[in-house]
């Protein structure tokens, strides 16, 4: 796959001093000052906070949607210039194309990134499409199947290019909870057997601590931080209900818990939610 | 989205709803009760079927205007009553397509003459339109530069370009194709423009993080994203085309069913008239139909 020959692999996502500051209509808004965060290959981090904590915008920094206002960010040793192959994103509404069906979808990606002959792409296609259970929905087309199963689709989009890292944003907040449990499940036996380094955002606690090696918790914004960082050291593969019960777990989320509606007590962004809804 | 097929499953489940059992019930109790009624008098009272009123509702309404057309006719005036149009019609339609010089020729080669002149300057619009659309769609500049201009020209009928078409080509064919092109582009310029610009950013944002290709950001993600809205455009220009064509043909002369709308009234054969109104409004219901139908083939709901 990929070479990373002289490569620390403890140092494989680097985010040093990372800030970002939009230009709007009424001034400059600080989203983010002062990211640096390191992750190691193969690790599976989240990044939790309130909603408008910038925890998306981090994400799509690293994605290269964003260009950093300051800072800089390392990918295998190699600067992030912008949007590229090597990172896979799985985006919160799925995006899949609607004029192509579940295969094209994938299709589209691998027929990018590997320059290999028609047969090679299509079985990876089928594969990545297998990985996620969906072999027997490939033909269809994304309003023809369930949001479970476009939030598939999107993971094997994003694993069959095999990236360095994959970028998960939200991916199974629009969906049900029993969906969702289903889901990251499976990611997680996906994570396990690919060895994937992922980056998730979500706004979940269970799922942040189910899924981690490491919860990145943020300050509210503007102007947001990294507030703590949490590792979780629960032994893979991880049942989602003997942990339902096990002390430790209990206790993890509870600290996330606490740092969330206490240190971070949402008096600010309770106005602002109002105000949404 | 993800509700739709759920919804179908409540659907397909539904007669193990106890609800639905209960409904099921009451339905059947009607049925016992309106047997009962028809065992007591001697008289059954049935429901009409679902599909009736629909097929109904529109024979009724042509009816209805046949009848007051009928009573029009009665009434005097120069009106030819239905009976005396529907027999022009059989002897028209019998032979559409005789040719006896360029002044009489069937209805069938005045109809694709007019089709000819619509296929024509509509093709060429939407050859300039579609392009045009996208780069207006893409350039905020290009769309600043052309607003003044389209919103100048849009209004203006196109029968207003038929003298400048006479000048530039000093024919009669060209010009009123030329008629067409102008009337067909304005609908096609804006809808593709409006379709470029309600592309979702996270098609794009696809594109962007699996370094698209140019080409294959066109075709994938930009063009079935506007297919929808450049078929919109294409039947509001393809409606305003078929107007136009007539009207264009009674100015010009030649052959084609505007002309020989024209023609029958130096003849003051109304009846001619009539049938002429009525292809028309059948063609262009077709062409119509025809767009509807490949609409539908290219939306993603």
């Amino acid at each position: 796959m990929h070479s990373n020959a002289g490569m620390d692999v403890n140092r494989y996502l680097v985010v040093e001093r990372v800030g970002k500051t939009f230009e709007t209509k009424s001034g400059d808004f600080v989203a983010l000052t002062d990211i640096d965060l390191v992750i190691r290959k193969g690790e599976f981090v989240t990044l939790i906070g309130h909603s408008g904590c910038g925890k998306t915008t981090l994400l799509n920094l690293v994605a290269g949607l964003h260009r950093p206002s300051e800072g800089t960010m390392l990918l295998a040793n190699k600067h992030i210039e912008g949007p590229g192959p090597d990172r896979g994103v799985v985006f919160q509404n799925h995006s899949l194309l609607p004029w192509l069906s579940c295969f094209d979808n994938v299709y589209l990606a691998v027929e990018r990134v590997f320059p290999e002959r028609k047969e090679k792409l299509r079985a990876r296609t089928h594969e990545a499409l297998a990985m996620v259970g969906l072999s027997h929905a490939e033909h269809k087309y994304p309003h023809e199947i369930s949001g479970g199963m476009k939030q598939r689709v999107g993971i094997a989009r994003a694993l069959a290019i095999e990236p360095k890292v994959l970028l998960l944003d939200e991916p199974f907040g629009a969906l049900d909870a029993l969906t969702r449990a289903t889901l990251q499940d499976e990611l997680m036996r996906i994570v396990e057997k690919t060895g994937a380094t992922v980056l998730m955002v979500t706004h979940d606690v269970d799922e942040a601590v189910l899924l981690s090696d490491r919860v990145v918790m943020m300050t509210n914004g503007p102007a947001a931080q990294i507030g703590e960082v949490l590792a979780v050291a629960l032994p893979r593969p991880r049942a989602r209900l003997a942990l339902a019960h096990d002390a430790r777990f209990m206790d993890l989320r509870a600290e996330v818990l606490e740092f969330l509606y206490e240190k971070q007590a949402a008096d600010k962004m309770k106005k602002v939610e109002l105000k949404v809804a | 989205m993800s509700a739709v097929p759920l919804r179908r499953e409540i659907t397909r489940a539904s007669p193990a709803h106890p609800a639905a059992a209960m409904l099921t019930a009451r339905v059947d109790a009607a049925k016992a009760r309106e047997i009962a009624n028809a065992a007591a008098t001697g008289y059954r009272r049935t429901r009409a079927p679902a599909w009736l009123p629909v097929v109904l509702a529109p024979v009724v309404g042509l009816a209805l205007f046949v009848a007051l057309w009928a009573v029009v006719a009665k009434l005097g005036g120069r009106i030819p009553d239905p009976a005396v149009v529907f027999q022009a019609a059989a002897k028209i339609f019998a032979d559409p397509f005789y040719s006896k010089g360029p002044n009489d020729q069937g209805i069938g080669w005045n109809v694709l003459s007019s089709l000819r002149r619509v296929g024509i300057g509509f093709g060429m619009a939407a050859l300039v339109g579609i392009p045009l659309g996208f780069i207006i769609g893409r350039f905020r500049f290009v769309a600043g530069m052309a607003a003044p201009i389209i919103a100048l020209l849009k209004p203006v009928s196109p029968l207003a370009w038929l003298p400048i078409g006479l000048l530039l080509f000093k024919a009669a064919n060209p010009a009123a194709i030329y008629v067409i092109f102008i009337c067909s582009l304005w609908p096609m310029i804006v809808n593709t423009a409006v379709g470029v610009r309600q592309i979702p950013q996270d098609y794009l944002n696809v594109a962007r993080v699996l370094n698209l290709s140019e080409w294959k950001v066109f075709s994938k993600i930009l063009f079935p994203a506007v297919l929808p809205y450049m078929i919109t455009g294409v039947r509001l220009s393809i409606g305003v085309a078929w107007l136009v064509i007539v009207a264009a043909e009674m100015l010009t002369g030649g052959v084609g069913i505007g002309f020989w709308v024209w023609d029958e009234w130096n003849n003051l054969k109304v009846e001619h008239i009539i049938i002429a109104i009525f292809t028309i409004g059948i063609v262009g219901l077709l062409l119509e139909q025809a767009l509807v139908l490949l609409a539908r083939r290219f939306s993603y709901a």
